[in-house]
């Protein structure tokens, strides 16, 4: 349990506990705040109430079950998940991945990241006052969400992406649905930005507050929108690009004044940059075209194969029972989440399951600017830093 | 019997109008709830309450009896007095604040004894609402001292500092109207308003833009409303004054939220918009019959959604408004008695209802304010803009006199 250090009765602070139950920590974080008034003194933010243990977890698992765990980590960025652990087991076992898949995976994730940033506009809107935005992103979100039924069956935990392609073929009629969402979304950001863009309540309460300088940030590792409105053009789809994003025409949306303003701009930019990307992934996926790599043994073989040949059966019942053993060995692989850099680590001992599981989580990074951010500021501002951090509990606590 | 009733008609007569007036208010108040909802929820494309009766036109009731019958636990080391006297001085003040608004013109003979619609008729009656109101901060401050929570403490500091400031802007921002009247009662105020008259164009509206707008401001952070519902900031302080209070002590400061919206959208509309006066010049008689006008589509209306309504009691009950509704607009058009008599309540809750649906709106739009902002707003713009607007208004009758 955290405590903050306070002289008794030497000083005029109070101890506010804000959290683990409170409206606005976006789930159950508990912040310790020294008050002076209203004016935050000190912030130490105590984390562990959401603890899942998925990274311990993946260790009893085979490598594909670990799949559906890494779903619930962010729990809004589940494809994001998915993906970069796959990613990490395909470098591990050296696999290739066909282009259809690539793309595929491209289009959902940025769908997630549209979904993902809708999520944050809504709650942050509401911890700000402004409580119909909430509805309106919901509204779109739920568009995209139908996307993800339509591909995988399953609305947030999809399980779509998995070692070696996709779980599944794309559905018939797919196009119809991302078409219609990318024709209605562009109209539907600049209905949010008119309720608050140019508001001079939102500007008030957002701009100059949460300033921290891009040194800072770089310090504590901060990666994400946050460090991006401080001006660093830091996005691993661009300088570390992964699954042939480097075939994507999009920009990386920056500012300079690095505060809670700059920060909501950002964002909401990039809802726009990834509208872009999908309209262009849609065009580069073709309708014929494996999903899967060329790997027996790893990658599921399709339904047909295993009821005609014999291989196909053996090689189906290995990977469902034991499951396939990569060389010993590690890798990393990083990609931008909607939060920031979200790092997967695997490590192999030639077992069937895996060594070690670790996760860069981007939310538990950012946290950490935090307690700098609000220092000195009010607590409705504290609100502000902890919405535009836009922290996941369930990354955090993984 | 009758001998009776004569000799204390002065006790007995507004005995019943206050039980009608806290009776109405109260339903009112719970309707209130229903619309704000409803408005909301279209605003943010939802249907709102649906379930409960149709249209979930009996949502307050069921809010009312889940109140009634929700536990009250009461959190340690409260201060019992405060603790328990805060909702019921909040809730008092609220509607005693009703008591000197006239909702009409005419004056009756009861038993002997004339009365008008409204409970007292006093001739200082802005000062006595502006007294009451500056009380209500006393609710408030002591709800967030006694309930032994940090957040209501915060809650109750905020609010009480910011009823404050604001009753300063308050009380300044209505200078210029009471300039124009050379009266403080209300009833002499819309009375000033009526006596060119032509209608909308001699409202206190046109003179005192500026007041109306200073006066609209601050009224909205007097009844802690959405942009400057700070002593409650849901998000930032839980549920500032009000978080330790459960059943029905909270439903009192809810009760007391929505008839001080009520309040003091019936004191724009008296002071700024002719109270119960029509807004068409006294030549335009056929406007009288805008009530019925109304009435009657409204309850065909009511009919036919009724008819085709998807519950069986919504199949009985709609149409059946529709057809109160719509016979009461019939009896307007047969006798011009009546229909005379309720032209000015009709034209002041008409008014009344813009007011607070302007109220529901905002809640539905504007993000909220932050505590240091809403200070320096109310003491650096709203306070010189209204003494301005004193010193202008006064300037202006000096050099042109009154008309």
């Amino acid at each position: 349990m955290t405590t903050v250090e306070t002289a008794v009765g030497a000083t005029k602070t109070m101890v506010l506990n804000m959290g683990p139950q409170h409206p606005s920590t976006h789930g159950v974080l508990r912040v310790l705040l020294e008050l002076d008034g209203e004016n935050v003194v000190s912030a130490v933010p105590d984390i562990g109430y959401l603890h899942t243990g998925i990274e311990k977890s993946c260790e009893d698992k085979t490598y594909s079950q670990a799949i559906t765990l890494t779903d619930r980590m962010d729990y809004l960025n589940p494809l994001g998940n998915n993906l970069v652990y796959c990613l990490a087991v395909e470098k591990l076992l050296g696999l290739e991945v066909p282009k259809r898949a690539q793309y595929v995976r491209v289009m959902l994730v940025e769908l997630q990241r549209i979904s993902s940033h809708l999520v944050w506009l809504g709650t942050h809107a509401i911890d700000m006052g402004a409580m119909s935005v909430l509805l309106y992103c919901f509204r779109e979100r739920e568009e995209i969400l139908n996307i993800f039924e339509h591909f995988s069956g399953q609305r947030m935990m999809t399980s779509y992406i998995r070692i070696g392609g996709l779980a599944l073929e794309p559905p018939a009629g797919w196009r119809g649905p991302v078409k219609r969402f990318l024709e209605m979304m562009p109209a539907r950001v600049d209905e949010y930005e008119a309720l608050l863009t140019k508001n001079r309540i939102w500007k008030g309460r957002l701009q100059g507050v949460g300033y921290l300088s891009p040194d800072d940030l770089i310090a504590m590792s901060t990666t994400g929108p946050g460090l991006r409105a401080a001006g660093v053009a830091y996005d691993n789809r661009k300088l570390f690009p992964y699954s042939s994003y480097e075939e994507f025409d999009f920009k990386v949306p920056t500012r300079t004044e690095s505060d809670c303003y700059a920060r909501y701009l950002v964002r909401v930019a990039e809802i726009r940059e990834s509208l872009k990307i999908v309209k262009q992934a849609m065009d580069k996926i073709t309708d014929q075209g494996p999903i899967k790599a060329d790997a027996p043994g790893i990658v599921p073989p399709d339904r047909e194969k295993m009821k005609t040949e014999m291989e196909a059966l053996i090689y189906h019942f290995k990977i469902f029972t034991e499951g396939f053993s990569p060389a010993p060995g590690e890798a990393f692989v990083a990609v931008e989440s909607p939060r920031g850099e979200l790092g997967c680590f695997v490590a192999s001992d030639g077992s069937p399951k895996p060594l070690r599981v670790h996760f860069r989580s981007p939310s538990f990074i950012n946290l950490q600017a935090l307690p700098l951010m609000v220092k000195g500021q009010l607590i409705a501002d504290t609100v502000a830093c902890i919405g535009t951090i836009d922290i996941v509990l369930g990354e955090v606590d993984r | 019997m009758n001998e009776f009733l004569t000799h204390y008609a002065f006790l007995i007569v507004p005995i019943i109008k206050i039980a009608i007036l806290v009776l109405l208010v109260l339903t009112v108040d719970a309707y209130l709830t229903w619309l704000e909802r409803k408005v909301i929820a279209h605003i943010q494309s939802r249907w709102g309450p649906y379930r409960v009766g149709p249209h979930g036109l009996l949502q307050p009731l069921a809010d009312g009896v889940k109140f009634i019958f929700k536990e009250d636990p009461m959190p340690a080391g409260v201060d019992k007095i405060a603790y328990f006297l805060a909702p019921f001085l909040t809730l008092m003040l609220a509607l005693t604040s009703l008591a000197v608004i006239p909702f009409g013109p005419q004056r009756f003979t009861i038993w002997g004894y004339e009365t008008h619609l409204g409970i007292a008729d006093v001739n200082i009656s802005l000062l006595v609402l502006f007294a009451i109101t500056a009380l209500a901060v006393y609710g408030v401050a002591l709800a967030g001292w006694a309930s032994n929570n940090k957040y209501s403490l915060l809650g109750g500091l905020r609010s009480s500092a910011q009823m404050i400031s604001y009753e300063l802007t308050l009380t300044l921002s209505v200078v210029g109207v009471l300039l124009l009247a050379g009266d403080f009662s209300l009833r002499s105020i819309v009375e000033q308003q009526a006596q060119s008259g032509k209608g909308l164009v001699s409202w206190n509206i046109f003179p005192q833009i500026i007041g109306f707008l200073c006066f609209f401001t601050a009224a909205i952070a007097e009844t802690n409303r959405v942009p400057f519902d700070l002593p409650e900031a849901e998000s930032e302080l839980v549920a500032g004054f009000h978080t330790e209070y459960a059943s029905m002590k909270f439903a009192m400061f809810f009760i007391a939220e929505y008839t001080s919206m009520i309040t003091v959208s019936c004191l724009c509309t008296i002071l700024f918009f002719g109270g119960w006066l029509s807004p068409f010049p006294v030549s335009w008689t056929f406007t009288q019959f805008l009530p019925s006008v109304l009435l009657i589509p409204f309850g065909l209306w009511v009919l036919y959604d009724g008819i085709r309504y998807e519950t069986i009691f919504g199949r009985l009950l709609l149409p059946g408004v529709g057809t109160a509704l719509l016979a009461l607009g019939g009896a307007l058009l047969a006798y011009p008695a009546i229909n005379g008599y309720i032209q000015g309540p009709f034209w002041f809750f008409a008014k009344v209802f813009v007011f607070l649906f302007v109220y529901i709106w905002m809640r539905g739009t504007l993000p909220r304010f932050r505590y240091d902002q809403l200070m320096s707003f109310g003491w650096k713009f709203l306070l010189p803009v209204s003494i301005a607007n004193v010193v202008l208004t006064a300037a202006a009758i000096l050099i042109w006199g009154k008309h």
